[in-house]
């Protein structure tokens, strides 16, 4: 529980800072211009470098986790989706993986009574549940405030916005949105603070996020149903910034101000953070990689050259029994050689390999780019 | 040491101890860790600190940089494998993965939630080579690499069986088996294997397979096989070793060369080869189709691998045909041919009974035994008699690595279909892609570790269990060799009375051999016209009981 408590107190510091940086200290061009330029560009810089130094990393080898049938026998049915063999395959996956979260739907939850003992994997479809709704209300989110940042408005943000209130019982009109990811927040966020096992593991990171887009929510949905902001003025600020010509006009309430910085916290956090996740699930090997390696190759760029026992030493040892058994040898024996050391159990009786040293330290070893090379 | 008795091992609690996992340490009593590798096998590989030394010792005699070895491992590796980097850095510890491993279920240690596993060496990342770890430290859940960290490791990391379950309902496809490889190549730069791995890799080093049988040893075990065949048969099967200019070169585990039921599935080869006449070889340099060294580094498991198409080559093959084995055709589907191929010097696999392509083979040029026979039965080539299995109840269990590193699911279930009569399929979420360990698998079969094998095997066992009380099975059929050798050891402490075999003795026993004996045993000497008790669904209690009497009365 503990550590839950430092990533609370830090975003309630955070919208303290807010308003006090805005009211108390008037610094509305910093809260409002500044930092969400710092917190956009820093976003963008993170995000690109995190991707690019996990893309530039190489794929050793080809190693997708198979969740179906493999390609086989032409009358045997492929799962190409669980079990791609080829691109199509491949990208079919990941669009279910990025839009559907397939592998959190296979979710289970185990059931366990020591008498007997049983063990049951029961269906628990709560965490994708709630986890697909926080992900796309978020999404949805984002896209309707897209509203702030198009003069005329986009056409579709306005139809977006028409499919997510379709209940106009209230003014300004509900949002589902809005509600469905404090919602989602709020249950992800007790999962995690409920379960013991979730609980043991979570870490100050974990509970970070949550907070913080909580944070964002409430004010967001407290802005726009009870405490209202001059909506024209954050608009001329918002166009103000996408067009490059700041401006932070008057009207615009503190709790607008801290809106904006808790989003612009959250837009920096993101590149540093777990909440990577996002695109790590694209590069993720597992994920993306075909199984095809028994047809197709594949080149592992570090692939360097090992120490395999060869046949030749192998006879070499074993050449006197071979003879007596039977079995075919490659070079007869000369006539005046010692006869061979008896048979020994296992490696005890085995003289020390010469090359043996190469093996240690195997880092030394790549510069050698020969592919497939043994010998 | 004696292992607890089933309903004290049951009694397990889920729920973490404590607020924080990072506060606790694992104990090392015995029954719950597996012996340090002998320092001849360590030397004998050429791998670093070979030394005797005991896990449950406070000294662990390692080098005095030891960190240092550590964490430039750790970061030569984080540039090798995206794998690992991205592992490190996007798990957002929802627990999806928790109860999804066979280890945390039988033993309720949160450090066998595949997340935390994971974050034994994700602190250490964090601590030493992440901005967030280096300013926050503890609150970003990072800490320094100690020798209590490292005796966790050792620990946890030799108590993952790297079947990859969490892997398949991690959301970002974390694959711990990768982590396990990864911690397990660090462990190994500092001298810290265990003997049942490392004394394997020794003797698959210099003798071609695990079990250190020597060419004349393998051969002779071979032919006490084959004068069992003629006794049950009545038909003497010839067949030959290191002959070169043979069409296909056959590899499959030495541990089915070695001991009950293996050998059975050993015997299943032999009179399946000999059923269709096939031009095929026996290798003694290449005679393993494991690979420990799968479970030691990526570097050791090239060196073994290595010798598959070394012998091909030098015998001339036109391709390889593989036994039934796990974690070997994870290798070979996944690595083989990227380590150690491409095999120009092969021929793309051509059944030459069927003129069936293997085209999904083309490129490591090498099939599996159950693909091959399922074509085989596919194209009428092998006169089965099903009946002849009608005794057995049969279900099936799919080995994690040819599960989740391959994909084979349909192939062995047709080839079982057409041997048998009765074939039931254990409950959902327990089978397929989602299959449970036999908890003994990535080395882990050591016997001073039983507590923890049966521990690991709880769920699959329990899955058996429920079969076996429904339907009467009397039978688990797998493909793969760990399995033949750790379940009936399980089964006989979660499910008495259950048996074991190799899909490819079940096709043996079915077939009918031109010239066979008429008094028609099975391959493991029981009569076959004496019937072994065959359970109705009513009779589900007793079912698991009577099985095992009837079938100790027909040996």
């Amino acid at each position: 529980m503990n550590r839950a408590v430092l990533p609370l107190g830090a975003v309630i510091a955070l919208v303290v800072l807010g308003f006090i940086g805005v009211d108390a200290a008037g610094l509305r061009y910093l809260f409002g211009v500044v930092i969400p330029y710092l917190a956009v560009a820093t976003f963008f810089i993170g995000v690109v470098y995190r991707i690019l130094k996990w893309a530039r990393s190489p794929v050793p080898f080809r190693i997708p986790t198979t969740g179906g049938q493999q390609l086989s026998l032409e009358w045997i049915k492929p799962s190409p989706l669980d079990n791609p063999s080829g691109i199509g395959g491949v990208i079919g996956r990941m669009l279910l993986e990025v839009f559907a979260f397939r592998s959190l739907f296979r979710n289970t939850k185990m059931q366990y009574w020591s008498e007997g003992p049983e063990v049951r994997q029961a269906s628990d479809k709560w965490l994708w549940l709630f986890a697909i709704l926080f992900h796309y209300a978020f999404l949805v989110i984002l896209l309707r405030h897209l509203r702030f940042f198009s003069e005329p408005i986009f056409g579709w943000v306005q139809v977006l916005e028409k499919i997510d209130s379709p209940f106009e019982v209230t003014l300004p009109a509900l949002l589902l949105s809005g509600l469905a990811l404090g919602g989602a927040v709020t249950f992800l966020l007790v999962r995690r603070l409920y379960l013991p096992q979730v609980r043991y593991v979570s870490l100050a990171a974990d509970y970070f996020p949550l907070f913080l887009i909580l944070a964002i929510v409430t004010t967001g949905l407290l802005m726009r149903y009870i405490f209202k902001t001059d909506i024209v003025s954050v608009k001329e600020m918002t166009m103000g910034l996408v067009q490059f010509k700041p401006v932070v006009p008057e009207g615009i309430s503190s709790l607008a101000f801290v809106h904006i910085f808790l989003v612009s916290v959250l837009f920096a956090y993101f590149p540093f953070s777990k909440l990577m996740h996002a695109g790590g699930v694209l590069l993720s090997p597992t994920r993306n990689l075909a199984n095809n390696n028994r047809f197709k190759h594949h080149e592992n760029p570090w692939n360097y050259p090992v120490d395999t026992h060869s046949y030749e030493e192998y006879e070499d040892e074993f050449r006197e029994v071979m003879i007596e058994a039977g079995l075919p040898v490659e070079k007869m024996p000369e006539p005046e050689e010692e006869p061979e050391p008896e048979e020994g159990e296992g490696a005890e009786t085995a003289p020390a390999e010469e090359a043996s040293a190469e093996e240690a330290p195997a880092e030394e070893a790549p510069d050698q780019e020969t592919p497939g090379e043994k010998e | 040491m004696a292992t607890p008795k089933p309903q004290e091992l049951a009694s397990i609690q889920h729920q973490p101890h404590g607020d924080w996992w990072m506060d606790t340490k694992p104990e090392f009593r015995p029954g719950n860790y597996l012996y340090a590798a002998n320092p001849k096998s360590v030397e004998y590989v050429g791998l670093p600190n070979a030394r005797a030394w005991d896990p449950a010792e406070e000294d662990w005699k390692l080098p005095p940089n030891w960190e240092e070895i550590v964490l430039e491992g750790l970061r030569v590796r984080l540039e090798r494998f995206r794998t690992l980097r991205i592992f490190m850095d996007c798990c957002v510890r929802c627990g999806a993965c928790a109860d999804k491993c066979h280890f945390f279920i039988g033993t309720g240690d949160a450090k066998n939630m595949p997340v935390l596993r994971a974050e034994l060496l994700r602190s250490v990342y964090k601590n030493d080579f992440t901005l967030a770890g280096k300013l926050l430290r503890r609150v970003a859940g990072a800490r320094p690499l100690t020798l209590a960290v490292l005796k966790e490791w050792f620990f946890y990391f030799f108590q993952c069986s790297e079947c990859r379950r969490c892997s398949l309902f991690c959301p970002y496809g974390i694959d711990t088996a990768e982590i396990t490889i990864i911690v397990r190549e660090l462990l190994n730069l500092i001298g810290c294997n265990i003997d049942w791995i490392a004394t394997p890799i020794a003797n698959c080093h210099r003798t071609g397979n695990h079990l250190g049988l020597q060419p004349h040893t393998l051969k002779e075990n071979c032919d006490y096989l084959l004068d069992d065949i003629e006794e049950y048969t009545g038909i003497r099967i010839e067949p030959s070793w290191n002959r070169k200019g043979a069409e296909i070169l056959f590899v499959t585990p030495s541990g089915d060369i070695f001991a009950e039921p293996g050998i059975y599935t050993f015997m299943g080869y032999l009179m399946l080869f000999e059923h269709i006449g096939l031009d095929y070889t026996w290798s003694t340099y290449a005679s393993e189709g494991g690979n420990f060294g799968f479970f030691t580094s990526h570097e050791m498991m090239k060196r073994l691998n290595g010798k598959m198409y070394l012998e091909a080559k030098r015998l001339g093959v036109k391709w390889i045909l593989g036994g039934e084995c796990g974690h070997m055709w994870r290798v070979v589907n996944q690595y083989m041919d990227t380590m150690n191929g491409p095999p120009d010097f092969l021929e793309k696999p051509v059944s030459p009974l069927t003129g069936t392509k293997f085209e999904n083979a083309n490129q490591t040029k090498m099939v599996h035994i159950t693909e091959f026979t399922a074509d085989l039965i596919k194209h009428n080539k092998l006169n089965i008699d099903k009946s002849r299995n009608d005794h057995l109840k049969v279900t099936f269990h799919d080995s994690c690595n040819v599960a989740r590193g391959m994909g084979m699911f349909e192939e062995p279930r047709y080839v079982i279909n057409a041997v048998c009569n009765n074939f039931y399929e254990m409950p959902p979420n327990t089978t397929h892609e989602a299959t449970f360990c036999c908890g003994s698998g990535s080395g882990l079969n050591a016997g001073e570790y039983e507590e923890m094998r049966f521990r690991g095997g709880l769920p699959r066992a329990n899955a058996v269990k429920y079969v076996a009380e429904k339907h009467g099975v009397n039978m688990l059929a797998c493909i793969c060799a760990i399995d033949r050798a750790v379940f009936p050891a399980l089964m006989n402490y979660w499910v008495p009375g259950m048996d074991v075999t190799g899909v490819t003795e079940m096709v043996a026993n079915a077939l009918v051999m031109e010239g066979e004996n008429p008094k028609e045993y099975n391959l493991r000497g029981e009569e076959l016209e004496q019937p072994i008790a065959v359970n109705g669904p009513q009779a589900e209690e007793e079912a698991a009981g009577d099985e095992a009497d009837s079938e100790e009365g027909g040996e």
